[in-house]
């Protein structure tokens, strides 16, 4: 985040040092509001060429909105954004030609087979029909698709669809892929394989992505920066470790232990050793203790061998960016996690849209 | 984005959408029964001379004479020839009226006590239809179908009468007795029934309800589904989308519009008397006419059932005012001048003229100037409306 926040737009001079600096994806004071409520409230940021970067946040909390603004889906309010060295408003259609977009729903037609759909897609974007055969089996064949081109993607398991879903945004290998909520109603096997085509499509393409999700777990395994939103603002931005400090000093360490022949003896020793802050105690075998110092980790165990007990296990937990959202929004993610459902194309299922 | 891939684009949309519904079987099915069922409905529902039959009506004789029974008789006679009521008696017109009441009748016919006496002393002799006033359609045929009975044995009785006097033979005697025969006659020669009238207002709006109906549903439901960002988020201009669309939809309606036809004329027997090529012209610019007002409802509205409510609205009045299904011309003025302001009316007027009396270009200029200038005006309120729609 360049400059003061005082520019409400991007100047020329702004976008020639963006690209100067390799800066991809530039956002200022972005805002969209709807008749009642601010969805994204002056959201600034910058992601790098080749980055990814994450936004990290509840639902409601703006992701979506933030997406759809980049992706020239929706306008904003006030605040200006970049792609490329062009704005997302004034220069929509140049901005097209460099993005991807994986939506959260599902972006093919069930009743088109895998082929068809993929042609449709690729042809609007003009790709000469030539080349689009050839990407198409390509994209295919990297998510193991290749045997069901000939099908209705109506057919398809979840996590078939969302696959075709993320190659579908790949047919015009753009230099910007916008991710919202990739892994969304899969399952964890289908979700680690769309994270980690995620990784090797900025890989070895120096895609620059930005995903946003809910789940700490894939912000954390995925993002190189994560911005964490919460009510359409960005609160904190950092990488994933430092992030993690924010919560925790440097020197804090949390051990999870089991001790079959855990007594409270035991427990007082830990208890009265210098580097110990806290002890709790879940269960009759095992205890949680937090510690400061480097040494910290040695001393308990020292201090438990030393009175005979049995160490089953020893876990040496490190504060996630679960702790960091708590720390940081007062309020745990999954608040408003559990309302969404995975949407489903057939209308029976539908769920009413939400406020976009 | 010049204008050739404008027309790509819209041609591609356009094909994608023709696909997705070509493989959706009940949707085809619907495609083809929906005419069948509303060609059906329509040239059933409505009574032409041939269609009804074995309406019960009571008869009530207060008369003793000779002159009552005969007419009796005679209509008895001329009843078995046509099989068009089926007689029974009754004792009095209260009888009638209650009968009607019960629903057990659909008429009845009262012959005045003093009818003998008064045909015997050179006066008309009095005759009294009831009919059921809550059933217009019935009551309208009875009495034009009893009349007609009436007439003719009035004809046969007179006819006898003169054939008595010495000095005139029966081959002038009907003459002599009814000298005025009148006949109508339409303005093309052939037989018409209430499948010529509606035949052209039912394509019109079928094809019109297809478009009508299937773009608001078609983008609505893509915008709920998702896939309307697939097409946003591709450098495609957003004309291209509502163009694609239409043309997918033109050709659905189009193709039911043509199956409309065949069926008029395979199974309902319908002769077209204009140029078919006319026909097909005059369908697409009925849609042209009224596309704009469907892509205005669709931006306005935020999903398929409010799309569709309004669409239905908007279509039901339509229907019952354009003169699809009843003339323009029974209509009060006010109605009168509401269906004028509906493209439909033009779009089944000219549709009538050209396949009923094979009008050409020049006789349905009016009709024709209409449907572009409807056209013209609502494209061009609703490409900017339906622009900043999308985008919201």
């Amino acid at each position: 985040m360049c400059a003061s926040d005082s520019w409400m737009f991007l100047t020329k001079t702004q976008l020639v040092y963006n690209l100067v600096n390799d800066v991809m994806i530039e956002t200022r004071n972005l805002t969209k509001k709807f008749s009642k409520l601010t969805a994204v409230d002056h959201v600034s940021f910058s992601v790098k060429k080749g980055e990814i970067f994450g936004l990290l946040g509840p639902n409601g909390a703006g992701k979506t909105t933030t997406i759809r603004m980049l992706a020239t889906l929706t306008k904003p309010t006030e605040g200006s954004a970049a792609i490329g060295g062009f704005d997302v408003v004034k220069r929509d259609n140049e901005v097209r030609k460099l993005l991807g977009l994986v939506s959260e729903k599902i972006i093919m037609y069930d009743r088109l087979t895998a082929r068809e759909n993929l042609w449709f897609f690729g042809r609007l974007y003009d790709i000469p029909e030539e080349v689009l055969k050839k990407r198409i089996d390509e994209l295919l064949g990297l998510v193991q698709l290749i045997n069901w081109k000939s099908s209705q993607v109506g057919t398809f398991s979840s996590g078939m669809r969302q696959r075709m879903n993320v190659i579908r945004a790949l047919l015009n290998m753009p230099e910007v892929l916008l991710l919202d909520e990739p892994t969304l109603g899969l399952d964890p096997q289908s979700s680690v394989e769309v994270r980690e085509f995620v990784k090797k499509i900025n890989r070895e393409n120096k895609t620059t992505i930005i995903l946003t999700t809910h789940m700490m777990v894939e912000a954390d395994m995925l993002c190189d920066r994560i911005g964490i939103i919460d009510h359409g603002k960005i609160v904190a931005l950092d990488t994933s470790s430092n992030l993690k400090k924010l919560v925790s000093g440097v020197n804090t360490t949390v051990i999870e232990l089991e001790i079959a022949n855990l007594t409270t003896k035991i427990i007082s020793l830990i208890q009265s050793q210098e580097c110990v802050s806290s002890i709790s105690q879940s269960g009759s075998t095992h205890i949680k203790v937090h510690a400061s110092g480097d040494e910290a980790f040695d001393t308990i165990i020292d201090t438990i061998r030393t009175e005979k007990g049995k160490i089953v296990s020893a876990k040496n937990l490190e504060p996630t960016l679960e702790d960091v959202f708590l720390q940081i929004t007062g309020h745990e993610v999954r608040d408003k996690a559990d309302q969404k459902v995975p949407m489903r194309t057939h209308r029976r299922f539908q769920l009413k849209s939400r406020v976009r | 984005m010049g204008a050739k891939s404008l027309v790509y684009h819209s041609l591609l949309i356009a094909w994608k959408d023709l696909m997705e519904l070509f493989r959706n079987r009940i949707m085809l099915l619907m495609l083809v029964l929906m005419p069948l069922l509303m060609m059906t409905m329509a040239g059933f529902m409505f009574p032409s001379s041939t269609s009804i039959s074995e309406v019960s009506v009571a008869i009530v004789n207060q008369d003793e004479g000779y002159a009552s029974s005969k007419l009796i008789a005679t209509l008895e006679a001329l009843n078995s020839n046509k099989g068009l009521m089926t007689l029974t008696n009754a004792s009095s017109l209260d009888e009638i009226r209650s009968l009607i009441q019960a629903g057990e009748v659909d008429g009845g016919i009262v012959i005045a006590s003093n009818f003998t006496s008064s045909l015997m002393n050179g006066k008309q002799g009095d005759i009294i239809i009831v009919s059921d006033q809550t059933n217009p359609q019935m009551s309208l045929i009875l009495e034009i179908a009893l009349k007609e009975v009436f007439e003719q044995m009035g004809t046969m009785l007179a006819q006898q009468n003169v054939v008595e006097f010495p000095s005139v033979n029966s081959s002038n005697s009907l003459a002599l007795v009814k000298p005025y025969n009148v006949q109508t006659e339409g303005a093309v020669v052939g037989d018409f029934t209430y499948f010529d009238f509606i035949a052209p207002g039912l394509m019109a709006m079928t094809v019109m309800m297809s478009v009508m109906t299937g773009l608001p549903a078609a983008i609505s439901h893509e915008r709920e589904v998702g896939t309307l960002d697939g097409m946003m988020v591709a450098p495609v201009n957003r004309l291209s989308v509502i163009v694609g669309k239409t043309l997918a939809q033109t050709a659905r309606g189009m193709l039911q519009g043509t199956i409309i036809l065949v069926l008029a004329v395979v199974l309902f027997g319908i002769t077209i008397h204009g140029n078919i090529l006319l026909i097909f012209v005059l369908l697409l610019l009925g849609v042209f006419s009224f596309v704009g007002l469907g892509v205005v409802i669709t931006s306005f509205a935020k999903d398929q059932e409010t799309a569709m409510m309004a669409m239905m609205g908007l279509m039901f009045p339509m229907m019952l005012l354009s003169g699809v299904f009843f003339p323009i011309q029974q209509m009060p003025w006010y109605m009168q001048s509401i269906s004028k302001a509906l493209p439909l009316t033009y779009t089944a007027t000219a549709l009538r003229k050209v396949m009923v009396l094979g009008a050409g270009i020049p006789m349905i200029a009016t009709e024709l100037a209409v449907l572009i200038g409807f056209g013209v005006v609502m494209t061009l309120i609703a490409v900017p409306v339906f622009k900043r729609a999308i985008t919201k």
